[in-house]
């Protein structure tokens, strides 16, 4: 294994009455690591992440976060994590240093340091202006930012950041990317958030799970992931309606190696080992049968194939589906 | 040590919220003095109501000052709703947050509300003729008597909040609580002059605990040793609540 784990999952099962929300997770983030659980709303993720942040007892199974046992040692555990919350925890009515220093108290900070503390992290979120402003006045975007900064407070060894972009703005998203890269740069932290939009796990994680039904399916890098498809899809769009698609399908098939050939309209869709090579070889088949070509891309997979490849099941369907 | 480090910045936490919401303050020092002024001009003539005092007003005092200590202790567990939707409990259970200083914390912060608006009716009520007969000693107890009846129902009320988690269940189960313990004391009226059945009834009910003791501070001056057991009746009964509370925690954690 090499580096110390940070989180070590180990067949956790939950049930809430009707709902197995975990139905044997397993996963290890190795310290310094940012890990990425991915999949959709109801998969089981924010149930995952309270479990190890101690606020949700499984059923089964067993987690250690920081060397500690979430069912036995709760309160080590929780002097070793900042938990981010899918919802915000922010207490309005008190200004952001003042969420700032009372979460620092429940950890048993005060005076000069936990101070000096609260300044840097105010810096560190820009809420430096906004500082002594209720909570209720901050932008979503604020408010959210806040909420990490309480998570960062006592200097945590492990962060939870439970879909730390949900109900943002795309730019108030873009920012909050560049947020969590410069915390994992800065405070040498092991992050494990998790999110259902899966531009922000390749963005963000080092490594990705994804979380299906209460199980992790697969995971890996983003890249091993995404090599794990083999190969690139290659998209030929025919020239003029002149309705050979059909055919084409057939010429693109006797291409080594291609495979998952399928025709939608004018476009041939064909996943080949490799792009470059495999392009030259399907153009001039495709010309031999005079068959004219309009246009040629390749794209390497993206993780909504992975999760595609791996579910069964379409990303966005399988969202909305959770969402009911 | 580190309990009640945590209650106490969790008591400053609420008491400075509190204190931005201007038409939370008019209410709190309004309400007191609406009831106190309503009933007792309500039932000032019926002269058999007075129990002994010179006056309904001074009999009414320490009824009103219970009546308020008890209402408000049964109605501070809306705070712990809130603080559940906004999700600020759940910060501090993932935080190493004691769940009795939590509860505990509240449960004082309803106690030092009751006695400054015991204060407030005291003072208003000299205004209007009434006399501690038991002097100082008389004050500290009606100050007692208010915090520890905001206190143990506070107690109650919190344990209520964790296990409804909903503003409609909560107030649902406040009025069913509240007003018939109301109307089976001694608040309104003297025990002589209730049927004896409710007499009877009345002394197992902790808000007669409140005003026994704050009446025999205020009219009697005296009765001490049986003033002193009410007041630990009801520091028992805060203990009870305030640990029936904690443990409604489980109950919550179940649910998320």
């Amino acid at each position: 294994m090499g580096a110390v784990d940070a989180i070590v999952v180990e067949d956790l099962h939950k049930r809430y009455k009707t709902v197995q929300a975990l139905d044997g997770v397993s996963f290890s983030v190795k310290e310094g690591e940012v890990f990425g659980l991915l999949g959709p709303n109801g998969a089981g993720k924010s149930t995952a992440v309270r479990t190890l942040a101690t606020l949700t007892r499984p059923d089964s199974g067993h987690a250690l976060v920081a060397g500690e046992d979430v069912v036995r040692h709760p309160n080590r555990v929780r002097r070793a994590i900042g938990y981010v919350a899918q919802d915000s925890g922010v207490d309005w009515e008190a200004t952001g240093r003042e969420n700032l220093m009372l979460q620092g108290r429940i950890h048993g900070m005060a005076g000069a340091p936990l101070r000096a503390r609260v300044e840097e992290l105010l810096d560190l979120v820009g809420l430096r202006d906004a500082s002594d402003r209720q909570a209720r006045t901050y932008s979503g975007g604020m408010k959210r930012r806040l909420d990490i900064a309480t998570g960062l407070v006592h200097r945590p060894r492990v962060l939870f950041l439970d879909e730390p972009t949900t109900g943002l703005d795309p730019e108030a998203r873009a920012a909050m990317w560049v947020e969590v890269e410069r915390l994992a740069a800065q405070e040498s932290l092991t992050i494990l958030l998790t999110t259902h939009y899966l531009e922000e796990a390749d963005r963000l994680a080092e490594r990705v799970a994804i979380v299906s039904r209460g199980k992790v399916v697969v995971e890996g890098t983003p890249a091993e992931l995404k090599a794990g498809l083999r190969g690139e899809l290659v998209t030929v769009d025919l020239a003029g309606a002149n309705g050979r698609a059909h055919e084409a399908v057939q010429v693109v098939h006797r291409i080594e190696g291609a495979t998952e050939v399928a025709a939608e309209g004018q476009q041939v869709r064909a996943r080949v080992p490799n792009g470059a090579q495999a392009i030259p070889l399907i153009l001039s088949a495709l010309e031999e049968q005079g068959i004219t070509v309009a246009a040629v891309t390749t794209a390497r997979p993206s993780l909504d194939d992975v999760y595609l490849h791996y579910t069964g099941r379409d990303f966005s369907t399988e969202d909305q589906e959770g969402n009911r | 040590m580190q309990l009640l480090r945590q209650t106490g910045w969790m008591v400053v936490r609420q008491a400075r919220n509190l204190m931005r919401e201007p038409i939370w303050i008019a209410m709190m020092v309004i309400q007191p003095l609406v009831w106190l002024l309503l009933y007792g001009q309500l039932f000032s003539r019926v002269g058999q109501l007075r129990g002994g005092a010179t006056s309904y007003v001074e009999f009414l005092t320490p009824g009103i000052v219970c009546m308020n200590a008890f209402f408000g202790g049964s109605w501070s567990g809306m705070a712990m709703i809130s603080d559940l939707n906004r999700h600020v409990i759940d910060r501090f259970l993932a935080a190493p947050a004691s769940r009795f200083a939590i509860v505990f914390s509240q449960v004082v912060r309803a106690g030092i509300t009751a006695m400054l608006q015991a204060l407030l009716l005291l003072v208003v009520g000299l205004a209007l003729g009434v006399r501690v007969h038991g002097g100082l000693l008389g004050w500290l107890v009606v100050f007692a008597a208010s915090a520890l009846l905001a206190a143990a129902f506070a107690g109650f009320s919190h344990g209520v909040a964790l296990l409804v988690r909903k503003e409609a269940s909560m107030i649902a189960t406040a009025n069913f609580v509240g007003l018939p313990l109301m109307f089976i004391s001694a608040i309104l009226i003297p025990p002589s002059s209730m049927p004896h059945w409710i007499a009877q009834l009345s002394r197992f009910n902790p808000v007669n605990w409140g005003v026994q003791a704050a009446r025999n501070a205020i009219l009697t001056g005296g009765h001490w040793g049986a003033t002193g057991v009410y007041l630990l009746l009801l520091v028992a009964a805060t203990a009870v609540t305030s640990l029936f509370a904690t443990w409604c925690f489980r109950a919550y954690q179940r649910s998320i």
